[in-house]
């Protein structure tokens, strides 16, 4: 049975793209045909983070107008065989997505695919709605700090009660990822602790990937940060992904890193 | 002058206190102008959630709205909202709806900086499907269970009776209950019991860390509870002539 996993947050700039390209691919790396379809319309990042911009010809939109059929729309990945990626449109008609045109397209991704991993726009409203509507699983992308889990709260209300399962009577499976923790900034007091957030949201914790140099530089290069199988980033992302499987992996990345001596004297960040 | 009206002078015991007090009222904001959908949406609205509009105390926002609106076009609308147990109580505008607000006999309010948020109503725990031949569950009074989370945004009410939450209450979230309320889990949004004026209605958590707590209108913010000694702890809430008690349960 393919699976349908949002990406969501309430709040922008936290980490959903990256997110879902990370978790898109390391599901593909383990076997599973995945499709990410990025629901960011008129901003289109998921293609630049993926490194398939170029090969963008048809989109989401085009495929709901049925101006495209989805063999023409899908753009498969370089690295692996069992990846693609649905981009969005750069059309700034916000209601170029209709629940009736998503759900046609959802269903005849659903025929082919393992998961449908969905990158949510940020904010809690129409975009972000669709996004989520049809979803089995949640990952609610959440970083360290007081407005982003209050965002996260709100959208995990909506989850529970504007989705089509909680209309129907089910529950999304939700999940939480923690994402851009610093352990200094936490040590310091300036950001909340994974047991702050995780007490406050009170959902499973998926994982928690730390703030990274090794991200920006993934993007900049086109090449989804979990594919960096050296970074501390792209194996946070890793684990998270087993666990998604539902493999039990101790967290890591919490604590902070004891500095050496030479670095304690120079300052070295 | 008389004798009495001398003594009642002298009588300078208050007749009234006057309190700045603070009321979460739900705002009704209008998009445009159109009796026919407007009844249809809010038949639908209250249907979803049909405790939540019994007796509740509205503001009609006309800020928003992009088309005019006369006496008789507000009087109709008016009128729909009070048949849905909506009480409108004022209009919101700029001045030029003074004298729309006059003719209605409602106060007008300034398009002020209100913090507002969109309301959602929780999905409640699904009743079962009633089975011809078995036994409905004993009835709880017209109380409320809810055993998910309550989150941001969402309001739960319990009208005449009861609210039970067995799950963690988050800031920004709001219970109201016409009766006691009842929190397995930290309360860390706003908790209003005896929202009809019932002075007997008390508030039990597992751990204070509410914005508000309120009984029967008498409220404490999060700024005076946190001097309690019961903050973040189990706490039982009653009503003690005009001040709210905090004892440790
Ligand atoms: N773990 C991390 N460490 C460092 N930087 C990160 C991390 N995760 C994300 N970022 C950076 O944060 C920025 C926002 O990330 P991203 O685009 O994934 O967020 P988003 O939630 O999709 O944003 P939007 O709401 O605009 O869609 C990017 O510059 C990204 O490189
Ligand atoms: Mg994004």
């Amino acid at each position: 049975m393919a699976k349908i996993i949002v990406v969501t947050s309430g709040k922008g700039g936290v980490g959903k793209t990256t997110t879902s390209a990370a978790i898109g691919t390391g599901l593909a790396l383990r076997g599973f045909k995945t499709v990410i379809v990025d629901f960011d319309v008129g901003l289109r990042n998921l293609d630049l983070i993926m490194g398939c911009e170029r090969r963008v010809v048809y989109d989401f939109v085009n495929l709901i107008n049925g101006d495209s059929n989805l063999n023409q729309t899908l753009i498969k990945d370089k690295r692996s065989d069992m990846l693609f990626i649905l981009p969005a449109s750069q059309t700034r008609d916000k209601d170029a997505l209709t629940p009736e045109g998503v759900e046609r397209v959802l269903n005849e991704l659903k025929e082919t695919f393992d998961y449908i991993v969905c990158d949510s726009p940020a904010g809690i409203e129409k975009g972000a709605h669709l996004a989520m509507y049809f979803a089995d699983e949640a990952v609610v992308v959440t970083n360290p700090e007081v407005s982003s889990v209050r965002d996260s709260d709100r959208m995990l209300g909506l989850l529970s009660s504007k989705s089509r399962r909680a209309e129907n009577g089910e529950k999304i499976k939700e999940h939480l990822l923690l994402t851009r923790y610093n352990p200094e900034r936490v040590e310091n007091g300036e950001m909340l602790s994974v047991s702050d957030v995780e007490d406050i949201l009170s959902i499973p914790l998926l994982g928690v990937i730390p703030e990274s140099q090794a991200v920006l530089k993934a993007s900049n290069q086109g090449v989804p940060v979990i594919m960096d199988d050296k970074s501390d980033a792209g194996q946070a992302y890793a684990d998270a992904v087993e666990r998604l499987l539902g493999k039990d992996m101790p967290h890591r990345f919490l604590e902070l890193q004891k500095k050496g001596l030479l670095q304690r004297l120079f300052g070295g960040r | 002058m008389t004798a009495d009206t001398t003594l009642d002078l002298l009588d300078n015991d208050p007749v009234f206190n006057l309190k700045g007090g603070m009321l979460t009222m739900t705002v009704v904001e209008l998009a445009r102008l159109s009796q026919d959908h407007f009844a249809r949406q809010l038949a639908e609205k209250v249907e979803q959630a049909p405790n939540f509009f019994v007796d509740t105390p509205v503001v009609i926002a006309l800020d928003k709205l992009t088309d005019r609106i006369d006496a008789a076009a507000l009087k109709g609308l008016l009128e729909i909202c009070r048949q849905h147990g909506l009480q409108p109580v004022a209009l919101r505008g700029g001045e030029s709806f003074r004298p729309l607000a006059q003719s209605a006999g409602m106060v007008l309010v300034p398009v002020g900086r209100q913090r507002e948020k969109s309301i959602e109503t929780p999905a409640l725990r699904p009743e079962p499907a009633p089975v011809a031949q078995a036994p409905r569950a004993a009835p709880s009074g017209g109380g409320k269970l809810i055993t998910e989370p309550v989150r941001s945004g969402q309001q739960v009410y319990a009208r005449g009776g009861d609210l039970i939450v067995m799950a963690p209450v988050s800031a920004g979230a709001e219970l109201l209950a016409d009766g006691h309320i009842h929190v397995y889990g930290p309360l860390r949004g706003r908790a209003l019991a005896g929202v009809q004026g019932n002075t007997e209605a008390r508030i039990f958590c597992q751990n204070l860390e509410a914005e508000l707590v309120s009984i029967a209108g008498h409220y404490k913010v999060a700024e005076d509870l946190r001097k309690e000694k019961q903050w973040k702890q189990a706490v039982h809430i009653s009503l003690d002539g005009d001040s709210l008690k905090m004892t440790a349960l």
